[in-house]
């Protein structure tokens, strides 16, 4: 008799983090499966429209460049503070709090056409993510306030915040009341990289957050305390590794990639502040980051996965008549499929052969 | 004194989803489980509900659908974090994300109806006493159920056997499961009523309090519930006290409003979360006593 056991993995292996992203994958094809036969859509025609479509014209794989910009970035971002057990949901807020920042100097220098201003947002918008996300590090180290509630609060004030501004201090005089700010001019904007798309330079911003991702994980000294406190706070503590320290470095680095992912979208596709800046690049952001297994290379990869989906499905509400919200579920189905599988990858599954008696 | 009347029964109703999703939620976390996915079921009980009772034309069969639609996501939530052993938070998040998909998609062709809304029910004589009667007993019967649902909640995790049971199972899982009980099922059972009263939370906000469905209409109230469990440290009547404050914040907003004072719109929006991160502040910033109070477990994987 042969039987399929459970058993602990003895070593890490490096395989199991794709195997079990591949199997999330291919999890997430037949939940897509079902949702677009539950919808009257023949499911091979629906999956065809939200993973493949947009990969068959160059304005398409534009697209998916673009959106995976603000994701790779937020996610390379968020994925420090998670190894350390720090979880910034806000990374929305932070998002917005760094496009209001950027907005401002594009606003305010807005004509004088100086070489200086996109590289002054860039830095603008980095340090307004950094400050937002550094309320929640002081509440959580100073008076012990979960930051999961507080960074998801202040994106809720940021949102109104936001508001506020595009319909009064910064909104447009001359737009006839609409909630948006001016339309910035060139040198307030990134350049597109692929004629003929809107895909723009602030990806390049993502590729450099990952590959200073990918050296600061691999050997720093300050990672490895991250880990440790994320892994075995009791070790960490004994060892002398501040807990506060990695409070601040996890909020402080994800909230100031969020913060940069805001900037690539005023000073990108939008051209402007206005009231919808983000389509919940912050929370999709989380799923990048927990698929790619907290890996910077992994990330790289779970956020073009992830654009796709975001692109498909605004071809699939074009080509197939699907509602936008399939985006949504798909990602949710995503990131549920990899949580259940992410058990083989401290497990892993064994045929055992049992001889007959 | 109908200032007086309309608050009161104004932080009644409003006060009325959160009590019944911090309920569940509160039920939820004493087993040792932390659900953060509850503004998603609440936004899909809201979908559900509102879209059930729609087409049935039965407020009844609404809440019970998006009872049933909340318990099914949160058993999703219980197979992810039992049965695979995920990370709690990350799966709370993963449902999150999902019920607010969901709750899209429900209700996408349901969007900018309206109902009449949950009718009054006057509580025979006690609705007739002079400014009582209108500030308590001439609501709706679901503000009548959070009440009732506040002492039997309170009740039953202090007074019976189930209820010790559920707490030891949050203290300590291991010693639960030394003593025989199952330590699995009774947390699976604790998400599942946590995950139906968000669903009843959420159907109360689309067929009662504000009866129409809009997409985004929980606005962060799942996340208050969160927080409220915090507040209230994991004891029933200081969450119901909490889930009443913030009743009567959403009041002073609307209020504010009406009046017409010249304030920003977008201020009094923030103010509940504003309010939420300044109490949650200052209630966690005695570690020692949060500590004593939150259920050992919460949060942890149990392995047998």
């Amino acid at each position: 008799m042969a039987r399929l056991a459970l058993e602990p993995r003895e070593t890490n292996s490096i395989i199991a983090p794709i195997q079990v992203a591949a199997l999330a994958l291919v999890m997430t094809l037949i939940g897509g499966a079902v949702l677009f036969a539950i919808y009257g859509v023949s499911p091979l025609r629906g999956l065809h429209a939200v993973f493949v479509e947009p990969l068959l014209t160059t304005y398409g794989i534009g697209e998916v460049l673009l959106k995976m910009a603000p994701l790779l970035l937020i996610a390379q971002g968020l994925a420090i503070g998670f190894r350390a057990q720090v979880w910034n949901i806000g990374a929305e807020g932070q998002l917005i709090l760094g496009a209001i920042a950027a907005s401002a100097l594009a606003i305010w220098f807005d004509g004088t056409g100086s070489p200086l201003l996109l590289p002054a947002m860039i830095v603008a918008g980095m340090l307004a993510g950094m400050a937002w996300a550094g309320i929640a590090a002081f509440l959580r180290t100073q008076f012990n306030a979960n930051e999961i509630l507080v960074t998801f609060m202040l994106t809720s004030v940021a949102l109104q915040l936001l508001y506020y501004l595009v319909t009064g201090p910064m909104k447009d005089p001359m737009g006839f009341n609409f909630p948006q700010s001016i339309s910035f001019g060139q040198s307030a904007l990134f350049p597109t990289i692929i004629d003929g798309t809107r895909a723009n330079a602030s990806l390049y911003l993502g590729l450099v957050a990952t590959a200073v991702a990918v050296i600061f994980v691999r050997y720093s000294f300050a990672s490895y305390k991250l880990s440790v406190g994320g892994l075995a706070p009791g070790a960490a503590f004994y060892a002398g590794f501040s807990s506060k320290r990695a409070i601040w470095i996890a909020l402080l680095v994800s909230g100031g990639a969020a913060g940069l992912a805001g900037v690539g979208e005023v000073a990108g596709p939008l051209g402007q502040l206005q009231r919808n800046i983000s389509p919940g690049y912050g929370y999709a952001g989380i799923i990048v980051a927990v698929l790619g297994g907290l890996n910077p290379i992994g990330i790289l990869f779970a956020s073009a996965i992830m654009a796709l989906v975001y692109v498909g499905g605004d071809f699939a509400l074009l080509s197939v008549g699907v509602p936008d919200a399939v985006t949504g579920i798909l990602q949710g189905i995503l990131l549920i499929s990899y949580l259940a599988c992410s058990l083989l990858l401290t497990m892993r599954l064994r045929l055992v052969r049992e001889a007959p008696v | 004194m109908d200032v007086l009347i309309f608050m009161v029964s104004g932080t009644l109703a409003a006060a009325t989803a959160l009590i019944f999703a911090a309920m569940g939620e509160l039920v939820a976390e004493k087993s040792g489980m932390l659900n953060l996915g509850i503004e998603g079921m609440m936004a899909t009980g809201a979908a559900m509900g509102f879209v059930a009772a729609t087409v049935s034309g039965s407020y009844t069969v609404g809440f019970l659908a998006a009872a049933v639609l909340g318990a099914l996501l949160s058993a999703v939530f219980a197979v992810l974090t039992l049965v695979f052993r995920a990370n709690q938070t990350a799966s709370g998040l993963a449902i999150g994300i999902l019920g607010l998909g969901l709750s899209s998609a429900i209700g996408k062709k349901f969007e900018s109806m309206t109902l009449p809304g949950v009718p009054d029910l006057p509580l025979g004589p006690l609705a007739q006493i002079p400014v009582i009667g209108p500030m308590f007993f001439q609501l709706d019967v679901m503000v009548y159920l959070s009440i009732v649902l506040v002492f039997a909640t309170w009740y039953m995790l202090n007074r019976t056997r189930l209820g010790l049971t559920i707490r030891a199972v949050g203290e300590s899982p291991e010693n639960a499961h030394a003593l025989g009980l199952p330590v699995l099922w009774i947390r699976a059972g604790c998400v599942a009523f946590g995950g139906a009263m968000a669903g009843i939370g959420g159907a109360y906000m689309s067929t009662a309090y504000t009866p129409l469905w809009a997409e985004g209409m929980i606005a962060g109230r799942g996340w208050i519930v969160v927080a409220l469990t915090v507040f209230g440290t994991w004891m029933v009547p200081r969450v119901a006290f909490g889930a009443y404050l913030f009743g009567s914040i959403s009041l002073l907003e609307l209020s504010i409003q009406a009046l017409g004072v010249n304030v920003p719109s977008q201020l009094m929006s923030a103010l509940p979360y504003l309010v939420t991160i300044f109490m949650l502040a200052l209630i966690s910033r005695n570690t020692l006593f949060i500590r004593l109070n939150s259920p050992a477990s919460l949060g942890a994987t149990f392995r047998l």
